[in-house]
């Protein structure tokens, strides 16, 4: 894989360079950042259940209490509602909240403070009020959590307008983005997933931003565009490599962020290959997959179809518990390895 | 009615009482607009609730911040709020208070620390919660009111935030005006509890229950509580009993509640039963009752006029505002 030219640094010459970097998990790039950011400003501070001592239900936080203290690291009894609203009203009044919940279905729980409240108020206030606060949440499945604790509900989040919806899949992603997010003057819900938290990547140092609302070309191809969301894109790499080896080269493109959605790359990328396979995990039926295709249906990507446009999804069910169950539930390497064979036999009438 | 006056200054006095002129004012005025349809959407009036609004705001510093509810326009008026801008944001104009955004339901005034009505229940309290974690991470002493209604106490979002803030010794002050309905819904069917304010002890706060018409036993409740709130010492829960006189909505058509129990305590109205009070301890003459009065609903009459001839928003702004 490649480093793609909105990962490279450009120099004034316009020369592109190479940024130093280091190797961490996904889950220590979340942690670094946070830690970077709370010693830069000290309006930043960190709200949820158990990230204190315990360091989070996945570790994320750990250590963090150690440097800054129960004032900027503030556990909270479980009350997801008042997280999220506390973390609105102290953005509204002069602070940077980051606040986190243990696992994204837990944010149903907070839904009216998120969507009615602080998706809505700048608008509401005419423009004159300010949220910014990001919310932190694992998503997805894999671990054997069955159904509360392993949905992917991003696009519950990217249907309503005043967020940004932010799900990386890199290491480096997920670093640059949660500094963009941290930065922005607007909610981002970011969501993380769950099995990539140990997953190891190379993460450039110093001050590094991946802009929210540009898609990333992760592999750059010309017989089909595989555009996959949050782990599936690792899927994707995969099955990409595998499909070289059959001298088929798959565009992979990772989307990042939902909303705002970078179309114009998308588009580019099915206008050039003319076959497109859309693998989201979360359950088919009203999911962002379905949003993607529309938007690519709908532009000039259209006169370029060679092929429907494909889809892959979660299977419409609650995530069961066995691990085989749980497996067959979501899109593997060999189902999207499948499709894309299934994709690339179709014929233009 | 408190029969003793507490020691106010007289200007101080007669503000309070002007400021119940305005509320009264301004909310017969909307009433009227959207009876002749020059309002649309809904309003909530808080018509008989005015010793409530003025009792418990005046208690603050400009630098104070509140959350109100969507029978807000008593909050948002003594907040500070000009009543022009607050007008054209009721009648939809782009010089609204929200820029016809907003409208009644959501009407706040971000400058004079009113973050907003609400038109969901409950919906401020988890806010009011991170205004008053804010104030205390950055030293300062300022405070959050944050007004609810009985229906609210019913909410998850009830227990979630006053739990917070109770643990967290956080500078809030809640405060339930208690208008005895949620909609139809009376509280006494509502709840078990005799009184909300009795809930406090579950927290570990100090609760207590006002008479919510009489203006100076709330100024004085409420100071309490925010004297206790600005030294460090956390929360209270204040319940403040008061009666709206208009149904819940224009959609109401008062098929829960008898015309004696309205008439009744339209007998108690906390503005004669002030502007008497004062005129009686000769704080106020009655003819100086009667020129703020005028004043209030010549002031309102202004504000319809500046409204009238705002502009309506320019389509072409439509997606403004979304995003910082």
């Amino acid at each position: 894989m490649t480093i793609s030219h909105s990962q490279s640094l450009t120099a004034s010459g316009g020369e592109t360079v190479e940024p130093s970097t280091r190797k961490i998990t996904y889950g220590a790039a979340i942690r670094q950042v946070l830690q970077e950011e709370m010693r830069r400003d000290p309006r930043i501070f960190l709200i949820g259940e158990d990230i204190g001592i315990y360091g989070g239900a996945f570790g994320i936080t750990k250590g963090l209490l150690e440097e800054f203290g129960e004032e900027r690291v503030r556990d909270t009894p479980i009350s997801e509602q008042a997280i999220a609203g506390c973390a609105i009203g102290a953005a509204l009044s002069g602070m940077l909240p980051i606040a986190e919940f243990q696992f994204s279905d837990f944010m149903t729980l907070a839904m009216d403070q998120i969507v009615n409240q602080g998706a809505k108020l700048r608008f509401m206030f005419g423009g004159k009020a300010r949220v910014p606060v990001v919310f932190r949440a694992p998503l997805g499945s894999g671990m054997g959590f069955a159904a509360q604790h392993s949905q992917s509900l991003e696009a519950w989040f990217a249907h309503v307008p005043g967020l940004k919806v932010v799900l990386p899949s890199t290491p480096a992603d997920t670093a640059g983005l949660l500094r963009s997010a941290i930065h922005d003057p607007n909610i981002v819900i970011f969501l993380e997933h769950k099995a990539l938290y140990n997953q190891q990547g190379e993460v450039p140092t110093g001050d590094w931003r991946v802009p929210i609302g540009k898609a990333d070309i992760k592999l750059e191809g010309k017989h089909l565009t595989i555009i996959a969301l949050s782990i599936m894109v690792q899927r994707a790499l995969a099955v990409a490599e595998r499909l070289a080896q059959e001298g088929i080269e798959a565009e992979v493109i990772d989307p990042r962020t939902l909303r705002p959605l970078d179309e114009e790359t998308l588009v580019d990328s099915v206008s050039k290959t003319g076959r497109v396979l859309i693998v989201q995990e979360a359950v088919l039926t009203g999911g962002f997959g379905g949003e993607i295709a529309a938007r690519i249906a709908a532009s000039k990507a259209f006169y370029y179809l060679d092929a429907p446009i494909m889809r892959l999804g979660g299977a419409e069910i609650p995530m069961p518990y066995q691990i085989q169950l749980e497996k067959h539930a979501t899109p593997q390497e060999e189902d999207i390895y499948q499709a894309a064979h299934l994709l690339l036999q179709q014929k233009p009438v | 009615m408190s029969e003793q006056i507490p020691d106010l200054p007289r200007a101080q006095l007669r503000s309070m009482l002007s400021t119940m002129y305005r509320i009264r004012a301004f909310e017969e005025k909307v009433d009227e607009l959207f009876m002749r349809g020059e309002m649309h959407g809904t309003t909530h009036l808080s018509i008989g609730q005015e010793g409530t609004a003025v009792g418990a705001v005046s208690t603050l510093r400009s630098d104070d911040y509140i959350t109100s509810t969507h029978r807000g326009h008593g909050h948002c008026i003594t907040k500070g709020a000009d009543i022009s801008l607050m007008m054209a944001e009721l009648l939809g104009k782009e010089t609204g208070i929200c820029r016809g955004r907003g409208g009644s339901m959501h009407i706040a005034d971000v400058q004079t620390g009113n973050l907003g009505a609400n038109g969901i229940v409950a919906g401020g309290m988890p806010i009011s919660t991170g205004v008053g974690l804010s104030m205390k991470m950055q030293g300062t002493d300022r405070v959050c009111l944050c007004i609810f209604g009985d229906g609210a106490a019913n909410e998850g979002a009830f227990h979630e935030s006053i739990n917070l803030a109770a643990t967290w010794d956080l500078p809030v002050i809640f405060l339930c005006e208690n208008n005895q309905y949620g909609m139809s819904m009376s509280t006494r069917r509502a709840m078990r509890n005799e009184t909300v304010a009795q809930r406090a002890a579950g927290y570990g706060i100090p609760g207590e229950l006002v008479d919510g018409n009489d203006v100076l036993a709330v100024y004085a409740t409420i100071s309490a509580a925010v004297q206790r709130a600005r030294d460090g010492h956390g929360p209270s829960l204040i319940e403040s009993r008061t009666y709206r006189h208009k149904g819940h909505a224009k959609s109401d058509q008062n098929l829960y509640r008898s015309r004696d129990e309205i008439r009744d305590w339209q007998q108690r109205d906390p503005i004669q039963n002030f502007a008497n009070l004062l005129i009686s301890q000769e704080k106020l003459t009655q003819q100086e009752a009667k020129e703020d009065e005028a004043a209030a609903y010549a002031a309102v009459e202004e504000a319809y006029r500046f409204g009238l001839s705002s502009p309506d928003p320019d389509p072409e702004t439509l997606l403004e505002g979304v995003y910082a």
